[in-house]
């Protein structure tokens, strides 16, 4: 046999099958990011913090070292590792819930330090595990189990656009937001995951990568139908854009 | 011997958390323990140490949750309503089985309180204050020495169980200077390394986790038992208290911290006065020295607790001395420290009461 090797699991994942519901994108997010470890070489030098929410179990998806932070605290947490141990890489993986409101000071400041870690932020307009409740960027509209009759912007208010709140934070090294609607979208996601992992290995400051994601379950549709609802609904509120890149090109 | 300095107790407590071998510090101001930051921010890039004053004490215990996720030697240091925010994180470090030195300069409370001392976080720092099963080691110092000596013992504490371990000072001891004694710096080696489950990047090994959770009922249980037993270890192994004067006391004081040192001196007063008075000074809050007071219980007529709260501790005492003689009370709230001669008016109403 001389056979060639043409698709396998990243050695930056473990054999553990994931937890996730059918057609949800945390698994196609994991494996970038795992394949983007793989090719920089940093999975034996990597801490990741997984947080609370679907994603809680990633440090099991994940061959390396890591914790599970306090809802909200990942990157404090990952702030607290990178500081004691500046030569590893430290990663964060959050929700929408998760990063952008019980953990919105952490995230602020996490960038405005210039924190030389890199998070991974997984937005899908809802809370997934506790059962579809409103997210702080559910679209104005977007019936939820606590938005029932639509979130009203009045009382409410409206999404929050993260990357365009920290792209004013001169921390931040490299800032974008993709997503993985199409597998033209999933190669250009993964362009930018190995860009903020290589702005962190460069020292250069803070990193996030934002992720246009789905969930099916909660929204109530079909794994193809939320692709499609995501791009009309989503894309529109939440532009695909480079808000901020200090690394140029790389290979 | 080393030559004796004159420190104000925030900053001998940092100086001496620093010999003691924290390596990181996080933390954010608050009065009466804003000198123990600033001590911080000053000397710690000095000696090559990392110091950062963190968004919140919200986020200041996770990143001392971060830092201890790596076994590296790491502290805060806060006052009552901080305590208070750090509660969730403390929780998570005591539930992952991390060492962590906490430094609570207690002023009085509720709410926002005020900046004077007090010792109403007892409950809080002894019973919990987070969610959960678990149980802090709580060291309560009544000198600057001895609070120095006791940074040693907090870190070392730290790492043997692989707990938080929380020191209760109050404002009193950390304003006041006092000449003591530093120890020298603690030798790299004499550190424990923490390679058996540390997170600082697999390498060539297996990866390692660490987490405060499992979805499974029974195997969270079987966590929970695992750190009682260790609870129940420093039980036997850990408990430190002061006796004073003991040996033919009739009345046994129990107080700890500043009101231990304030006693002292109401039980000169209470001796000249013909009341044979002594005390026994808990050092550590947690485990609590219940036996000696049991002992004391068989000896003495009555056992009086003083504390500077509304009555925290003398539950624990009265615990202890199930009802074998009288367990009265006395105290002072809101931030107003007791007397020595007012607490021996209080002692002569108890003692003519009973005899």
């Amino acid at each position: 046999m001389n056979g060639k090797v043409a698709f396998k699991r990243p050695d930056s994942l473990t054999a553990k099958e994931f937890t996730y519901c059918p057609g949800c994108l945390h698994g196609v997010a994991h494996r970038l990011v795992a394949e983007v470890l793989d090719e920089l070489k940093l999975t034996g030098q990597t801490i990741m913090v997984a947080p609370v929410g679907c994603s809680v179990f990633a440090y099991e998806f994940f061959d390396v070292d890591g914790t599970v932070a306090p809802h909200g605290r990942a990157t404090a947490v990952a702030t607290g590792i990178k500081r004691s141990l500046p030569d590893r890489v430290v990663f964060t993986y959050q929700g929408d819930g998760d990063l952008a409101a019980i953990g919105t000071a952490e995230t602020i400041h996490t960038a405005n330090r210039g924190e030389k870690i890199t998070t991974i932020f997984i937005n899908n307009a809802i809370y997934g595990m506790t059962g579809g409740q409103m997210a702080p960027t559910s679209l104005v509209g977007m019936k939820t189990t606590t938005s029932p009759y639509g979130r009203n912007a009045d009382s409410e208010g409206y999404p929050i656009h993260v990357c365009e709140l920290l792209q004013n934070l001169n921390g931040v090294a490299y800032l974008e937001r993709v997503s993985l609607l199409t597998p033209k979208d999933i190669i250009a996601a993964k362009k930018g995951i190995k860009k903020a992992f290589t702005a962190q290995a460069r020292g250069l400051g803070y990193s996030l990568i934002e992720i246009v994601s789905t969930c099916p379950t909660n929204w109530g549709l079909s794994p193809v139908e939320s692709l499609e609802w995501a791009k009309q609904k989503m894309l529109p509120e939440f532009p695909l854009k480079v808000f901020i890149d200090k690394v140029g090109d790389v290979k | 011997m080393a030559d004796k300095t004159l420190l104000k107790g925030t900053e001998a407590m940092a100086e001496a958390a620093l010999r003691a071998g924290c390596q990181v510090y996080f933390g954010y101001p608050i009065t009466p323990q804003s000198e123990l930051i600033e001590y911080m921010a000053k000397r710690m890039p000095e000696i090559g140490r990392t110091f950062l004053q963190a968004e919140s004490e919200v986020a200041a215990v996770n990143m001392i949750y971060g830092a201890a996720c790596t076994g590296t030697r790491v502290m805060t240091s806060t006052s009552s309503p901080g305590f208070s925010l750090m509660m969730e994180g403390v929780s998570y470090i005591a539930g992952a089985v991390l060492p962590a030195v906490f430094i609570n300069v207690v002023r009085g409370g509720p709410g926002l309180g005020d900046i004077q001392p007090a010792q109403s976080d007892y409950f809080q720092g002894t019973k919990g204050g987070g969610h959960g099963d678990y149980r802090l080691i709580v060291l309560s110092p009544a000198t600057i020495q001895e609070a120095v000596n006791m940074m040693f013992d907090a870190f070392d504490l730290a790492d043997r169980y692989l707990n938080p371990v929380l020191i209760i000072a109050d404002g009193l001891l950390g304003q006041m200077m006092e000449p003591v004694e530093l120890p020298d710096f603690l030798m790299p080696d004499r550190m424990p390394n923490h390679d058996s489950w540390a997170l600082r990047g697999k390498g060539t090994r297996k990866k390692h986790s660490v987490t405060s959770f499992d979805l499974d009922p029974l195997k969270l249980e079987e966590m929970n038992l695992a750190n009682f037993e260790k609870y129940r270890k420093i039980q036997q192994k850990e408990v430190r208290y002061e006796e004073y004067l003991m040996d033919d006391a009739e009345v046994a004081f129990v107080a700890y911290g500043t009101m231990g040192r304030i006693l002292k001196t109401t039980i000169r007063m209470a001796r000249e006065a013909g009341i044979k008075a002594g005390m026994i000074r808990p050092i550590t809050l947690w485990p609590f020295p219940e036996k000696p007071i049991q002992e004391a219980a068989k000896k003495v007529k009555m056992v009086m607790s003083v504390e500077m709260s509304m009555g925290q501790m003398v539950e624990d005492v009265r615990l202890a001395v199930s009802g074998k003689v009288p367990t009265p009370f006395y105290g002072r709230t809101g931030g107003v420290v007791p007397t020595p001669t007012e607490v021996f008016e209080a002692l002569k109403r108890e003692w003519e009461a009973i005899v």
